[in-house]
């Protein structure tokens, strides 16, 4: 929908926060930087790992599916992450839901694939800064030590009183992709910008 | 919390998890072929064994997935998972119980200079007194039982404190106790029942006695004076056994924080110290724990080794993979090695404390492996009147004499059962108090005696305390031969220091369900054997020898480690003199003054006698006594007193103690306040706000807000002056008569994708969905197998093979579990599947005659017309410039849409609908006229006209039952009797008599005009109730037994004391022909 209406402006889940979210990277020397992330493309994906439409999706998307659990393949622009054993989520730029949506299902022909755009359904919060495990720490009971949740890594949880996707970016530096449901973008907010006053002051 | 292996997603907290009850328990093939009894036991019996069970669950937090496992319900472990649709494996083993700690053979760790512990090297006095940190400084004039140089205080950093109502001098490094000791000061408060004067008994959180009051920098109750550190402008007061809540609230920040180690270390003394240090450098994750303010455990209280605390502390520091919490005591021990754990972060620096750093953190650890190494108490006696401020555990003045240079009297007695108090009385001595005499209940008290008297203390052996004198101070003991009333000797005393033994610290091994074993050398309980990776080192272990302690915290250090694939090295153990032993005597009660109080437990002021009569009146176990005296309940849960209370027990019934046993060890093991629990999920976070993409708007235009699940969904809209009567009157009326809009964004909606959806959907939904054409829309109902109504929504169909279906708000993540455990259980064949989509889309539903003109302005290309866009027909358009799908559904009753955009898009849209409703007066309601509007026309709401127990046919609703479809969820249960029941209770509407009369919802109903004698027979209750512009009346919809055959009839409903009159009705109390639907 998104990539075709251009006249009409979009308004991100945390277009009203930014400023807050912001004013923590400020203040809090780097220590912890937060952002959100609108309108990434998101597709949801399902279909059957050991059938014919998961090597021809993978090879249309340039990236395999992954099949080992709560890891994420990247390529390019792209990355696919693990939801489930027949469930993964494409992650991309902002605007591509369309086109991606009919390149899976064009390279799935007729083997039955699920292909839903679900851009809207969560937004991304970029939680970085040499503090960033320590804060999600607050309310995430993984163990998030680079050791165990390193690049590569995504994990369906929860954070402080909420789901979320959580992802390991690339560079151990480069801190995490936080998901979170729209509704509850606003909440989950409140809450970071809560647990980070520790290095805020 | 128990950690769930997910198949999937490997071990996860139990609570990312959903219960699924017994596996295995497969949907009959055709259910119609089963008899009631067998229908009946499949939807209601399942088994319950004691032992491995096989039961289902989903990972809901997580990836979603169904999965079986086998739990043993008497331990909870968790014996194996399995996929769904697998094979319960036939093989699968407990994890044993292993020992609390090896063989002694297994921990031939050496101590850098020299075997620990092996060669006695001969009779000495205790250790040399530790110099004290800096000297002089003013204070000691007004801290009379200051020593002048010893203790670990800051004498250059005096801190001014008031206690009572007086200011008093006190240093850094105190706690409040000892200061209030070094000014002289012992009682502390009076006792709970008896009012007896008390005074500080001990050291540390077994503090049964001096309970204070912390008034400033904030109110907090019921905190042992020995656990509260001094800090400037403290101020507190003693109190009556009893504390006060603060009655501000508390303005400061508490949190929480995961963590997870290989290696968790609980007390920081030698073995935990030694536990710890074996870890160094190997890369091991490791946490030691411990409640002080500086590591050293016992070693603080004993003066001993303290230059090796200081340089294994300053390694431990500055290891990277080592965490060395100060403050922090772990206070729970559950499942899995999850511990709990409180850091007091800001108490110290008292009004210094940054607004930032949280006062109190909760630390959730969940370790690989834990070493247990928090100590020992030391117990009481039971003898005559000894309560008396003055009466201290021998041990403890001790300690405030090496932590913090406080002599806590001038002369003193001691009486003790065991060796340990001769170095209390060798160190006093050296000190400069006078102590009088040892008082060893041991006909041959052994080597130590000899060092006492060397030192020129006199030691009486087997003698007792008999009696105490002292108001409210203690002046004199008496004491006599141990057993006999004769031969006394009173000596004039301000100090009496008791050693009954030692019990080791086994709360948080016990908590973990490891069992204890009586120790016949000891008399006490100690750790035996635990299913969980624990061991436990040192005193808690019942080990006391210093060597041995520390080569036993250091083994189980690298054992630990090691069995975590690190390499341990022998980390540097001090030389340790091999200190004389002779075994202790197992004494509980002493024989006294008669009629002299004997307190057992000093908290809860119970005594010998109290116990006495709790077995006189037939109690015969320690968990009976306890609740028939309350021993061992109060705030300090009975630490300096439950194995004396066992041990007086056992004499009381002549048994030995090791057959009693003691009460059960359960979380918290000290106090752990509300607020450190609640951490940031209070006030705002309290619970998660889920908020539309248009709430921003509803917030901006007054709207008030109706709290449905988690969402914030605006209530009513008032304007200046309106109450909510008024302002849902005019919404409603802008619905029926003109045009208005409200946010539905909060429904449920899944896709549902893939070649059999529509076959799912048929056994879903109680009605048929697959005959449902593309671009048409059908309303459906879900129930569960007992046929009861589980929901309700619309099913849009998209395309041959994918449909959104739409849920209502409260239950959207409920129907999406549900789908998928029927998919993934029963159903895996089916080539389909479910997504949220719930926050992909804005609904905005336009309601109302005048809503097909304001659509039809902002959707130029939409072919508004009745008969081209018919009701229960969807269309993809644009509205105003939007991506839009309009649905032609109405929950009104009126001509009305549902119009789904982009969030993105959402307030675009509906400024856009603001803008263009203008000139027909369009109006933003809330979910109380769409509730009215709803209940005008009898259609009810899953939740509020259901309770779980109603089926679409009591709801009116035959229609939506398909009878052609061979079976659907909840059909079988149609056949039941008792669904076939003619008086089932059936929703029907009510007319009070009086049209301005109002029902409280809840409200029952009843037959007669006069209330019959109780009970009365109940017919039914109301469900909704609201007043209708539309009828200009109230009106109520009830659940009414055969309330369909009772239309027309008169009940009555008691409200307050009155019996209101009402008529039974139909249900569709407006527009009953339909004729609004198409504008």
């Amino acid at each position: 929908m998104a990539d075709t209406a251009l006249t009409v402006p979009l308004r991100s889940p945390l277009a009203h926060a930014a400023g807050r979210l912001a004013a923590v990277t400020r203040t809090s020397g780097g220590a912890v930087r937060l952002a959100e992330l609108p309108f990434l493309t998101q597709v949801n994906v399902r279909l059957d790992p050991k059938g014919a439409a998961a090597d021809a999706v993978g090879l249309a998307l340039g990236l395999p599916l992954p099949v080992e659990p709560d890891t994420v393949v990247r390529a390019g622009e792209q990355t696919a992450l693990w939801l489930g054993p027949d469930e993964w989520l494409v992650v991309g730029p902002p605007g591509g839901q369309r086109e991606l949506e009919s390149r899976i299902r064009d390279a799935a022909g007729d083997e039955p694939v699920s292909v839903t755009d679900v851009s809207a359904q969560r937004t991304t919060l970029l939680v970085a800064g040499p503090r960033a495990h320590d804060l999600l720490a607050h309310g995430c009971s993984l163990d998030l030590h680079p050791r165990v949740f390193g690049p590569g890594r995504c994990a369906q949880t929860t954070l402080g009183r909420t789901q979320v996707v959580l992802v390991a970016r690339d560079d151990p530096g480069a801190g995490f992709w936080v998901l979170v449901r729209s509704s509850f973008a606003g909440y989950l907010t409140d809450w970071l910008l809560d647990a980070a006053v520790e290095w805020t002051g | 919390m128990l950690l769930i292996p997910c198949p999937w997603c490997g071990p996860r907290d139990e609570a990312e998890f959903h219960y699924g009850g017994q596996a295995h328990v497969p949907y009959p093939q055709d259910p119609s072929s089963l008899t009631d009894e067998e229908w009946a036991r499949y939807l209601f019996f399942r088994d319950n064994p004691r032992g491995p069970f096989a039961e289902r669950w989903s990972h809901t937090a997580g990836c979603r997935r169904w999965f079986n496992a086998v739990r043993d319900t008497s331990t909870n472990e968790i014996l194996t998972v399995y996929r769904a649709g697998e094979q319960r494996p036939v093989a699968f083993q407990p994890s044993p119980a292993h020992p609390a700690r090896p063989a002694f053979e297994d921990e031939a760790v050496q101590a850098e200079g020299g075997p620990g512990g092996t060669a006695p090297s001969g009779v000495e006095g205790a250790q040399p007194l530790h110099e004290g940190k800096g000297r002089g400084g003013g204070g000691e004039s007004t801290q009379p039982f200051r020593h002048p140089t010893r203790g670990r205080i800051h004498r250059d950093e005096p801190l001014t404190f008031t206690f009572d109502g007086t200011e008093y001098q006190g240093y850094k490094g105190d706690t409040l106790a000892s200061a209030l000791l070094a000014n002289g000061v012992i009682q502390t408060g009076t006792s709970i029942k008896l009012g007896r004067p008390r005074g500080i008994f001990s050291a540390g959180v077994e503090e049964p006695n001096a309970v204070v009051q912390i008034e400033e920098p904030f109110p907090e109750p019921m905190l042992p004076a020995t656990t509260v550190e001094l800090h400037d402008g403290l101020v507190a007061t003693g109190l009556p056994g009893q504390g006060r809540l603060a009655t501000t609230p508390d303005p400061a920040r508490y949190d929480a924080v995961h963590t997870h180690c290989d290696l968790l270390v609980v007390g920081a003394g030698p073995a935990g110290l030694a536990a710890a240090s074996a870890a160094v450098r190997s890369g091991a994750r490791v946490i030691l724990a411990d409640d002080q303010p500086e590591p050293g455990g016992s070693l603080l209280g004993t003066g001993e080794l303290l230059d090796w605390v200081d340089e294994t502390a300053a390694r431990l520091d500055a290891a990277p993979d080592i965490r060395v919490l100060r403050r922090t005591t772990v206070f729970g021990y559950y499942d899995d090695n999850h511990l709990l754990a409180v850091e007091r972060r800001t108490h110290h620096l008292g009004a210094e404390a940054p607004d930032h750093l949280s006062r109190e953190r909760v630390w959730r650890i969940r370790a690989r492996r834990v070493v247990l190494a928090t100590g020992a108490h030391e117990r009481s006696l039971a003898f005559a009147d000894n309560d008396r401020p003055g009466v201290m555990l021998a041990a403890s003045a001790r300690t405030h004499l090496h932590r913090h240079g406080v002599l806590p009297g001038r002369h003193a007695v001691v009486f003790t059962t065991n060796d340990s108090a001769y170095a209390t009385a060798l160190d006093l001595t050296a000190a400069g108090v006078a102590v009088e005499a040892v008082v060893d209940t041991r006909p041959e008290p052994g080597e130590w005696a000899e060092r006492a008297r060397q030192a020129g203390i006199e030691v009486l052996p087997g003698h007792a305390v008999i009696a105490t004198e002292g108001a409210p101070r203690l002046t004199a003991v008496t004491v006599a031969p141990y057993g006999e009333t004769t031969g006394r000797r009173e000596f004039a005393a301000d100090l009496l220091l008791v050693s009954g033994g030692w019990n080791p610290v086994a709360h948080l091994f016990s908590q973990a369900g490891g069992k204890l074993r009586y120790d016949e050398e000891l008399g006490t309980f100690v750790p035996d054997a635990s299913r969980q990776a624990v061991e436990v080192a040192g005193g808690a272990s019942g080990v006391f020898d210093l060597a041995r302690v520390l080569a036993q915290g250091a083994a189980a250090g690298a054992r630990a480690i090691e069995t975590e694939g690190y390499t341990a090295e022998a980390p540097p153990l001090p030389r340790v003199p091999a200190h004389p032993q002779t075994p202790p005597m197992r004494v509980f009660t002493v024989p006294g003054r008669e009629g002299a109080p004997r307190f057992v437990d000093l908290q809860r002021d119970v005594t010998v006698d109290d116990l006495a009569r709790a077995t006189g009146a037939g109690m015969r176990s320690v968990e009976h006594t306890k609740r028939y005296t309350t021993a061992g309940t109060a705030n300090d849960q009975g630490k300096t007193s439950g194995v004396l209370a066992s041990g007086t027990v056992a004499e009381l019934l002549g048994v030995d103690v090791s057959a009693l046993g003691t009460t059960t060890f359960r979380p918290p093991y000290t106090p752990v306040s509300f607020a450190a629990l609640a951490g940031r999920d209070r006030g705002a976070l309290s619970d998660p706000v889920r908020t539309t993409a248009l709430h921003a708007w509803h917030v901006a235009h007054g709207a008030l807000f109706e709290n449905v699940g988690q969402w914030k969904r605006p209530w009513y809209y008032p304007r200046d002056g309106e109450d909510m009567e008024t302002a849902v009157l005019r919404e409603c009326a802008a619905a029926r008569e003109g045009v208005a809009f409200m946010d539905a964004s909060t429904l449920g909606k899944i896709d549902v994708q893939g070649p059999d959806a529509d076959v799912f959907l048929d056994l879903l939904y109680t009605n048929m969905m697959s005959t449902l054409k593309v671009g048409m829309i059908r309303y459906g109902v879900m129930c569960r197998p007992d046929g009861m109504v589980f929901d309700d929504g619309t099913v849009i169909r998209l395309a041959r093979d994918r449909f959104t279906v739409t849920t209502t708000t409260g239950n959207a993540a409920a129907v999406l579990d549900w789908m998928e455990e029927w998919l993934q259980t029963e159903w895996p064949e089916l080539r389909v599947h479910c997504t949220s989509v719930t926050e992909q889309w804005a609904t905005v539903a336009l309601v109302g005659p005048k809503s097909r003109e304001v659509l039809g302005l902002l959707a130029p290309r939409l072919a508004v017309a009745n008969d081209d866009f018919p009701f229960m027909a969807w269309r993809d358009t644009t509205v105003a410039g939007i991506d839009a799908r309009v649905c032609r559904i109405s929950f009104s009753g009126e001509l009305a849409y549902e119009i789904n955009v982009s969030p993105w898009e959402a307030l675009t849209l509906w400024e856009a609908l603001h803008e263009a409703g203008a000139p027909y007066g369009i109006t933003p309601y809330g979910t109380e006229t769409m509730h009215v509007l709803r209940a005008e026309k009898g259609y009810p709401i899953v939740g509020q006209d259901t309770d779980g127990t109603v089926t679409p046919q009591d709801l009116g609703m035959n229609w939506v039952v398909s009878k052609k479809k061979r079976d659907f969820i909840g059909k079988r249960s149609y056949a039941r009797a008792d669904t076939a029941r003619p008086d089932r209770k059936h929703l029907v509407g009510l007319l009070p008599e009086d049209p301005g009369t109002f029902l409280p919802e809840g409200t029952h109903l009843v037959a007669g005009g006069v209330l019959p004698e109780p009970p009365v027979p109940m017919l039914g209750h109301v469900t909704s109730s609201y007043r209708s512009a539309a009828l200009g009346r109230t009106f109520a919809l009830a659940l009414v037994k055969g309330g369909r055959d009772r239309i027309g009839e008169r009940l009555y409903a008691p409200v307050g004391d009155r019996l209101v009159p009402v008529t039974v009705a139909s249900p569709v109390l407006y527009d009953p022909e339909g004729a609004r639907r198409d504008g």
